[in-house]
């Protein structure tokens, strides 16, 4: 029998709409494979079979009748990252501070996801509060690379990603505030995308830094994370910043793109991103993947946005500040952790003293940094002149998409980094979204797709596409395009069932190459 | 001269409340002074004449009809609570001896 964790989410969902296997038995063999290599991937946080196999039962008892899929992923199950609330399930945004809490209610992409008839597997985990770049902020440990146990599967989807390129979900959700599902989508060889802000609701998307934050696709290819897409997304009343507009038709042009013409295409390369700084395996990889789109037929140009690298200042005291508001929510009272209610404290002491044990160092430090850059006397300099930057950065987009369909850039200057490497070094490891960050202070759509195999490493590289707000088509079209004319990166992922993992990195340059 | 001294990360933990211990404040201080540092960088192309951006999607307002809809109910609202009495949150103390 074909082992059904290896199929694509649309082969799934054509084999179970055809009554050829059904979702109970997909849905099985993913939670299989969850209890056989999640003690040591530690993707997930809450596995919830039961959950998932109800909704699968659903589905095969909504097909028996004849009745049209709910979705084209009916019965297709999926993982969904811990920052997206669950009514029943536990949602902790991998925080001490939200161990036990369930949720009264679901989140809008939940909500979406129950009604497409998408089982949902369990929680994946992430950095605390979305607040990371390696997943190693969890305050439920970390979560390893399927790629290579040492090292680290991204952040903050580092969960999300991890359960997809481990074979225990085909589909999973992310969050995008600077880079949380395309760096880990690079990291993990597997497809992220961050869609046009507003374009997925955030209601129910515990919030980080609201004007940056946006839920989006995981899969292991083009064509999955577009029927992905096109079920989350969508106007909500309930998000008063979601946007009132068709959703782009991103299945259509994943299957355009699929024919593999590029040709009229007009693809910039980003100048600022690349060289100094950036993995020579990481920049080969990205040169030869702007051959092949070149050898698709698309017009190749190299594109000046100079002040792309103010993106991630500028970023690192927008997010704090956001997040510094965002976070006052947590005060111990109606919700989530409380500690020291002895009748010695007062409430202040209270809630001081809960926030201090509730969080863990990167959220504290970042409350602080937004706390001290939206301080006045130091407003102007920091916080207004981010909120300066986030406009030229914006500039630079609109002239860049007059000259070109799409941008192009390596979607982070490494491969995977080792458990451990960064997590003393706070602008080390916010370097990891140099490349990200502009793409959510504009709002843009944008995604990453895996490129190939790292030549000094034998670890995946992303290369990131970007597109105008609103165009998350053109993502798709020329994604898909390239991911057929690459070789699948995610067939030379270790096999975790023999014995654990197999070290990555043992691929000569020439296999590398392939 | 350092961007950001010891006394200033503590003063910000309190207004944060964040009851930061001895050790974090030495740890923060270096760690948000070395931050800042980089950071600062934003100042060197924030000139007078540029408009600033605060959301990606120029906002309106956004209204909808005033119209009752289903909410949480008392019980739902309580229920994460880490401590509820008589059908409402309980807090402790909010005002000192003196006041």
């Amino acid at each position: 029998m074909t082992d059904l964790t290896k199929l694509t989410a649309a082969e799934l969902a054509g084999k179970i709409h055809a009554r050829e296997v059904s979702s109970v038995e997909v849905t099985q063999a993913h939670l299989d494979r969850i209890a056989e290599v999640d003690s040591f991937v530690h993707a997930f946080l809450h596995v919830d079979a039961d959950g998932a196999l109800a909704a699968a039962r659903a589905v095969d008892d909504a097909v028996g009748r004849g009745d049209a899929p709910a979705s084209a992923i009916a019965g297709v199950p999926l993982a969904l990252k811990d920052v997206l609330t669950t009514k029943g399930i536990p949602t902790t945004c991998g925080s001490r501070t939200l161990e036990g809490w369930i949720p009264p209610y679901d989140a809008t992409v939940t909500r979406k996801l129950r009604e497409a008839g998408v089982p949902i597997l369990g929680k994946t985990n992430m950095d605390e509060f979305a607040m990371g770049s390696s997943t190693e902020n969890s305050a439920f440990g970390v979560t390893r690379n399927p790629w290579d146990d040492t090292r680290i599967p991204g952040g903050s989807g580092g969960g999300s990603a991890a359960s997809i390129a481990a074979f225990e979900a085909p589909l999973a959700i992310g969050t995008d505030t600077g880079g949380s599902i395309r760096q880990p989508g690079a990291v993990t060889g597997t497809v992220g995308v961050k869609p046009t802000y507003g374009g997925v609701s955030r209601y129910g998307l515990v919030a980080f830094s609201s004007s940056l934050d946006q839920a989006g696709p995981c899969a292991r290819t083009v064509l999955d994370a577009a029927l992905l897409h096109e079920v989350i997304a969508g106007h909500d009343r309930m998000d008063s910043t979601s946007i009132d507009a068709p959703v782009p038709a991103v299945v259509a042009a994943a299957r355009e793109g699929l024919r593999g013409d590029l040709t009229g295409m007009k693809v910039g390369v980003v100048k600022e991103f690349g060289g100094d700084g950036y993995q020579p395996g990481v920049q080969r990889s990205f040169e030869a993947a702007v051959a092949q789109l070149r050898a698709l037929g698309a017009e190749v140009v190299e594109v000046s946005c100079p002040n792309f690298t103010y993106a991630l200042p500028a970023y690192y005291l927008i997010a704090p500040s956001e997040c510094s508001s965002n976070l006052a929510r947590f005060d111990a009272m109606r919700y989530g952790l409380r500690v020291s209610d002895d009748g010695a404290h007062s409430a202040e002491e209270v809630m001081s003293l809960t926030r201090e044990e509730g969080f863990g160092a990167e959220v504290k430090r970042r409350i602080m940094l937004g706390t001290y850059a939206l301080s006045s006397g130091y407003y102007d300099a920091y916080y207004g002149s981010a909120q300066k930057v986030r406009t030229l950065i914006r500039r630079d987009f609109d002239a860049a998409f007059e000259k070109v369909d799409v941008l192009v850039s390596p979607t982070t200057p490494t491969t995977a980094f080792k458990i451990g490497e960064r997590v003393d070094d706070p602008m080390a490891m916010y370097l990891a979204d140099l490349c990200t960050i502009p793409a959510n202070l504009a709002g843009n759509a944008a995604m990453s797709v895996p490129s190939g195999l790292s030549d000094e490493d034998g670890l995946p590289v992303g290369l990131q596409i970007m597109a105008p707000a609103l165009a998350d088509d053109r993502l798709y079209r020329v994604g898909a395009a390239f991911e057929a004319a690459r070789e699948p990166v995610l067939d030379r992922v270790p096999d975790l069932t023999r014995g654990g993992f197999v070290p990555a990195g043992a691929l000569s340059p020439a296999e590398a190459a392939k | 001269m350092p961007k950001i001294s010891r006394d200033e990360v503590a003063h910000l933990a309190k207004l944060a409340r964040l009851a930061v211990t001895e050790h974090e404040l030495d740890v923060f201080a270096g760690q948000l002074d070395h931050i800042l540092d980089a950071v600062a960088k934003v100042s060197e192309v924030a000139a007078e004449d540029i408009p600033p951006t605060s959301h990606a999607v120029p906002l309106t307002n956004v209204f909808r009809e005033d119209v009752v809809r289903p909410g949480l109910t008392q019980q739902q609202a309580l229920a994460g609570a880490p401590a509820a009495e008589e059908g409402r949150f309980r807090v402790p103390r909010i005002l000192g001896e003196e006041q």
